[in-house]
């Protein structure tokens, strides 16, 4: 454990693990807004949105991450010239927060259209007989129980969104991977020790997650 | 046909695939007025029902409510169905809201109204159908008959001009039906312009202006319940009525 007690060793520790938590925290706020957004399409009577919606799942759900993490760098920064920050490490972190967006958004969409499949009919037909349009139907009756539903699985997502922001080190940013990879280059001897505490902090901030979301999920379970 | 007439239907059509649901049905039902529809099962009363708010599109035929053709989706048609409450089989109040939130939704989200003034009809609806002290309970907290009758406040607080009734009492236990018929009876008795798809023999016979009989997607008969059920002019009226009526 001296590896931790070189103040250096420790902050490249502790900032790694606060681009995770900013990576997270971002991208988990985006994906949530995107994903509803994109549900919200694929269940609307246009087909133009419907494909749109279907078009955007499909493609990014089954493209690694990596690559789509790649891309945001040589594709739309090396290539296109689409710069976030003058900053190369903010730079970098959002650009990985625009990969993490996109690919957690495909997973978000599914897991709310999943959720506004568990809403028995009868409450969008109720809610049009008494006047509500498309919108209104689906923002104050069907989404609110819909989003209910899927605590849980939307737990799941975020979890894994939190350990894939890892990859957004592969572009160059000091997350924790990379982190735990140059203090092992540096302290060949301590490579369990370094490796179970980066895996440790992981497991201790999401296990609670886990639960949080778990316990979340029955509190406001819809009763019927 | 009297210049009065609310709900028109001229020649309605309508198919689920092969199966004729709506076979030229002609149905005049004037402001006002009380008009139940029974029939055997499968016979196309509940489609029928549901046609006259959209709930259902049709194939062919004219459906117009209060001089206006019903309107294609959108705000239009969203604006009509404000205007015309429906209450459905399965209550289908919205499981996440209170029953006051329940009451209070559509004058607050559809009309814009002011909340503090909607929250005083809709406590003196509640009071009106016998719930007014459950007002802050959840839907799944509530007994089948009082869900029915908070379903009916629902509806009522839009100020409609026409209620639909979808066989609001085939889902509740036989104790609880009588609680909601004695809402429905005080609403005709009131004058409220209703077309109700029941089994309900003895709240056809009572309340209802006109009774009409469904078999087989066409409307076979229409008369006064007294008429109707002295002395059914229809072969199928008078089977359908011997199977229920004998007892």
């Amino acid at each position: 454990m001296s590896v931790f007690s070189d103040p250096t060793n420790r902050d490249v520790y502790v900032t790694g693990f606060l681009w995770i938590l900013k990576l997270t925290l971002a991208s988990s706020v985006c994906a949530l807004v995107l994903g509803t957004l994109l549900a919200a399409m694929r269940v609307s009577p246009v087909p133009v949105l419907r494909g749109f919606g279907a078009a955007w799942v499909n493609i990014f759900r089954n493209t690694p991450l990596t690559l789509i993490v790649f891309f945001c760098y040589f594709g739309l920064y090396s290539t296109l010239g689409f710069t976030t920050s003058n900053d190369l490490e903010l730079n970098n972190y959002w650009l990985g927060v625009v990969g993490l967006s996109v690919y957690t958004a495909a997973f978000v969409c599914e897991a709310i259209r999943s959720g506004i499949n568990t809403v028995p009919a009868g409450q969008a037909e109720a809610a049009r007989a008494i006047g509500m349009t498309f919108r209104q139907t689906l923002t104050s009756i069907v989404l609110p129980q819909a989003g209910r539903a899927v605590i849980a699985p939307l737990g799941s997502i975020f979890i894994a969104l939190a350990k894939n922001a890892t990859i957004v080190g592969t572009i160059g940013l000091m997350e924790s991977s990379n982190a735990m990879k140059q203090l092992i280059n540096d302290n060949g001897n301590a490579v369990f020790a370094i490796f179970f505490v980066f895996a440790g902090t992981f497991a201790v901030v999401l296990i609670p997650t886990g639960y949080g979301f778990g316990w979340l999920a029955d509190r406001l379970a819809v009763k019927r | 046909m009297s210049d009065d007439a609310l709900i028109v239907l001229e020649k309605v059509n309508k198919w689920f695939g092969p199966l004729h649901v709506l076979d030229d049905v002609n149905l005049s039902v004037a402001r006002g007025e009380v008009v139940v529809v029974i029939g055997p099962s499968g016979s196309g009363k509940s489609t029928l029902c549901r046609a006259i708010n959209r709930l259902e599109p049709i194939n062919s035929g004219t459906i117009t409510f209060d001089g206006r053709p019903l309107p294609a989706e959108g705000r239009a048609l969203a604006r009509l169905r404000s205007e015309v409450g429906m209450v459905f089989q399965s209550f289908n109040l919205f499981a996440h809201k209170t029953i006051l939130q329940n009451v209070m939704i559509g004058p607050v989200k559809v009309r814009r109204e002011k909340p503090v003034e909607v929250h005083d009809r809709a406590m003196a609806l509640l009071e009106r159908v016998g719930i007014a002290n459950q007002a802050d309970k959840y839907p799944a907290q509530l007994s089948g008959g009082q869900q029915q009758r908070v379903a009916i406040a629902r509806a009522l607080a839009m100020q409609p001009k026409a209620l639909l009734f979808d066989e609001p009492t085939s889902a509740l236990d036989p104790e609880m039906v009588g609680e909601v018929l004695d809402v429905m009876t005080s609403l005709a008795r009131d004058g409220m312009t209703m077309v109700v798809v029941t089994h309900e023999m003895g709240f056809a016979r009572h309340a209802a202006n006109r009774v009409v009989f469904m078999a087989d997607g066409q409307l076979v008969e229409q008369a006064a319940p007294a008429e109707f059920f002295a002395s059914p002019k229809s072969d199928r009226a008078k089977d359908f009525l011997s199977k229920i009526l004998t007892h």
